[in-house]
C-alpha cells in the first residue's frame, strides 16, 4: 500500500487513495470520480467544494462505507473501508428525521441502530441539542420544527454516539440564507468543542472558506481534486469573518480555479 | 370528537386554545352538521311516506323501522352477534394473513413473481360467485361466512401495505446502514413505521369489506345473521324488518370502521394527514 499522502510520524484519520468509481448501466459507464488521493488528519475539517454532478456526493458515499469503490482504497484510522464504519456519523442533504419521533428519540434512534443502550447516550443527546439551541424541544416532533431546526436535529443525531469521523454531505444546501449563516457559525463553534475530524461536501465556496481548516477543490465530472488550500484562520471564526480580505482571498483562489477548469 | 377549531400545533397550553362561540363550533363540527343532515334526511322521508300514498311493506317510513328495532331488539340482537363475530374473525383472518404476505412480496422478489399473478387472478374472480363453493368446502355453519369476509378483506390489506412498504425513501435505507443496523432493525425501526399509515388505509378498507363478505355469505347459505334476517324478511315481505337489518348492519359498520380508525389515531398520530381530521 501507498503511504505517501501522511506525512511520516502523524497518523491520517481518513486515508484515501487510487480511488475511481465508474456507475455501469445498460446506457453505458459513467465515471463519477478519476483517480483521487486525499488524506485527512485527525480533527482537521476538510471541505470538499465542486460543481455539481463533479461525483463530490460520491466520493463521501464511498467514504461513509454506503458505495464500494471501483478501485483504490479507504481507510479511516487505519483500518479499511468495508461498509460503514464504526466511528462515523453522517449528515445527508435531507434531515430525513423520522416524523413519528420526538426529536430527543430521533437523536437517539443512532443508538438504538447500533445496539446500544438509548437511556444511557440520553444525557449525551440532550447536551447535543443544549448546544444547537433546542433544549425545549426534546419532546416535538419533527413536523413543529423549521427546516434549519430539523438540520441541527439531525447533526445531534450524527454526534450523539461520539464518532471521531463526521461526515456531512451539503448538509445546508436546501436552508434559507440567514439559517445557512447560523448553522455555518454554530458547526464551526461545535466542532471546536467536539474536536471530530469532518468532512464537509458542498457546492458553495464561501461555505468552504469560512468552516474549512483545508479545501480541497474539485473538478467537473470525472471529478478528482485538482487544489488542496489550507485555510490559515483560527477557530472558532465569526461569520465577520468572510468580509475580511484574508477570506476574500481565499475565496479568490477557488474561484479562479474554477474559472480554470471551465466551470464558472 | 374535538369541538374546538382544529390547531395545526398541539397547544403548549391550554389558554392559548381559542374558543369559539358556541354557534360558531357548531357550525364547523362535522359531528353535527352530520346528524343535521342525516335527521333532515329522516324528516324528508317521513314527510313523503306520509304525504304520498307509499305502501308500508314497499317503503316503511323511519317511525316504523325504529319501532320495530325497539320491539324486536333482542331478535336482532341474536343475529346481529353472529355476524358480527363473522365480521371480526374475517377481518382478523385478512390482517394476520395480508401484512405478512404484503412483507414477503415487497422483499422477496422470488414471491412476488410467483404469488402475484394469483392474487391478482383470484381478486379478478367476482367472490359472490364462488361463494356457493364456500359452502361445499367449509359446510353450512359460519365457517363459509368467515372466508367470505377473509378473502374479501385480505386484498386491500395486501395491496396497500405492498405500496407503503414500497414507499421508502432510499436515503432513509441509507441513513439506517450508515448506522450500522440490519435488515431486520431496519425493517421494525424504519420500514414498518413509514408503512403504517398505508396499512391503516388498508385495514380500514378491509373492514368494511369484511362486513360485505359475511353477508354476502349469509345472503347464499344463512341460517342467522342479519345477512339472513334481510333475506328471510324480504322473502316474506317484512320489509320493516328488512329495513331495521339494514339499519343494524350499517351501524355495525360504521362502529367498527371509527375503532380501526381510533387505532390509526394512537399509532399514526404523527403523520400530517392526522392533523385535521375532524
Amino acid at each position: 500500500m501507498m503511504d505517501s499522502h501522511v506525512p511520516v510520524g502523524a497518523r491520517a484519520a481518513v486515508e484515501i487513495s487510487g480511488l475511481q468509481k465508474t456507475f455501469r448501466s445498460v446506457r453505458g459507464s459513467i465515471q463519477a470520480l478519476a483517480e483521487t488521493n486525499l488524506t485527512v488528519r485527525p480533527g482537521e475539517f476538510l471541505s470538499i467544494v465542486g460543481p455539481s454532478g463533479c461525483g463530490k456526493s460520491t466520493l463521501l458515499s464511498l467514504i461513509a462505507g454506503l458505495d464500494r469503490p471501483s478501485a483504490g482504497t479507504i481507510r479511516i484510522d487505519g483500518q479499511e473501508v468495508n461498509g460503514p464504519h464504526e466511528s462515523l456519523g453522517v449528515v445527508f442533504q435531507r434531515d430525513l428525521l423520522f416524523d413519528w419521533r420526538t426529536v430527543l428519540d430521533n437523536v437517539l434512534i443512532q443508538v438504538e441502530m447500533r445496539g446500544l443502550v438509548p437511556k444511557a447516550y440520553a444525557p449525551t443527546a440532550r447536551k447535543l441539542l443544549e448546544m444547537v439551541g433546542l433544549q425545549d424541544f426534546h419532546g416535538r416532533y419533527p413536523r413543529e420544527l423549521s427546516g434549519g431546526m430539523r438540520q441541527r436535529v439531525s447533526i445531534c443525531r450524527a454526534l450523539v454516539h461520539n464518532p471521531t469521523l463526521l461526515l456531512m454531505d451539503e448538509p445546508f444546501g436546501a436552508l434559507d440564507a440567514i439559517s445557512r449563516d447560523r448553522l455555518n457559525a454554530d458547526l464551526d463553534r461545535i466542532c471546536g468543542e467536539t474536536k471530530k475530524t469532518v468532512i464537509f461536501i458542498t457546492h458553495s465556496i464561501a461555505e468552504a472558506v469560512f468552516l474549512g481548516d483545508r479545501v480541497a477543490v474539485m473538478s467537473p465530472r470525472p471529478g478528482r481534486v485538482v487544489a488542496d488550500i489550507a485555510i490559515e484562520a483560527p477557530h472558532p471564526r465569526n461569520l465577520s469573518f468572510r468580509e475580511t480580505s484574508e477570506f476574500a482571498g481565499y475565496a479568490r483562489q477557488v474561484r479562479r480555479i474554477f474559472e480554470a477548469e471551465g466551470v464558472l | 370528537m374535538s369541538d374546538v377549531a382544529p390547531t395545526p400545533l398541539p397547544a403548549p397550553s391550554s389558554d392559548e386554545v381559542v374558543r369559539l362561540p358556541l354557534s360558531r363550533r357548531l357550525a364547523s363540527s362535522s359531528l353535527f352538521l352530520g346528524l343535521v343532515s342525516l335527521v333532515g334526511a329522516a324528516l324528508l322521508w317521513q314527510l313523503a311516506v306520509t304525504i304520498f300514498p307509499i305502501k308500508s311493506y314497499l317503503l316503511p317510513s323511519p317511525v316504523e323501522i325504529a319501532s320495530t328495532m325497539f320491539s324486536q331488539f333482542p331478535f336482532q340482537a341474536q343475529h346481529a352477534v353472529v355476524t358480527l363475530r363473522e365480521v371480526l374473525v374475517g377481518f382478523a383472518i385478512a390482517a394476520l394473513i395480508g401484512i405478512p404476505t404484503a412483507v414477503a412480496i415487497t422483499f422477496l422478489p422470488i414471491v412476488e413473481k410467483l404469488f402475484y399473478p394469483i392474487l391478482v387472478a383470484t381478486q379478478a374472480v367476482p367472490k359472490v360467485a364462488v361463494a356457493p363453493l364456500f359452502l361445499v368446502w367449509f359446510g353450512f355453519g359460519e365457517a363459509p361466512k368467515v372466508a367470505m369476509a377473509a378473502v374479501i378483506a385480505v386484498f386491500p390489506v395486501i395491496i396497500d401495505t405492498a405500496v407503503g412498504l414500497r414507499a421508502i425513501d432510499p436515503d432513509m435505507v441509507r441513513l439506517a446502514r450508515s448506522m450500522r443496523a440490519g435488515p431486520l432493525k431496519t425493517f421494525w425501526k424504519v420500514r414498518l413505521p413509514v408503512a403504517l399509515p398505508n396499512i391503516f388505509a388498508g385495514l380500514k378498507m378491509a373492514m368494511t369489506f369484511s362486513v360485505i363478505g359475511a353477508v354476502v355469505g349469509e345472503f347464499v347459505a344463512g341460517t342467522s345473521g342479519l345477512g339472513y334476517l334481510i333475506q328471510a324478511a324480504t322473502g316474506t315481505l317484512q320489509t320493516t324488518i328488512a329495513f331495521a337489518s339494514v339499519v343494524l348492519l350499517s351501524l355495525m359498520g360504521i362502529v367498527l370502521f371509527l375503532i380501526v380508525e381510533a387505532f390509526e389515531r394512537i399509532f399514526v398520530s404523527w403523520h400530517p394527514s392526522m392533523d385535521r381530521l375532524y
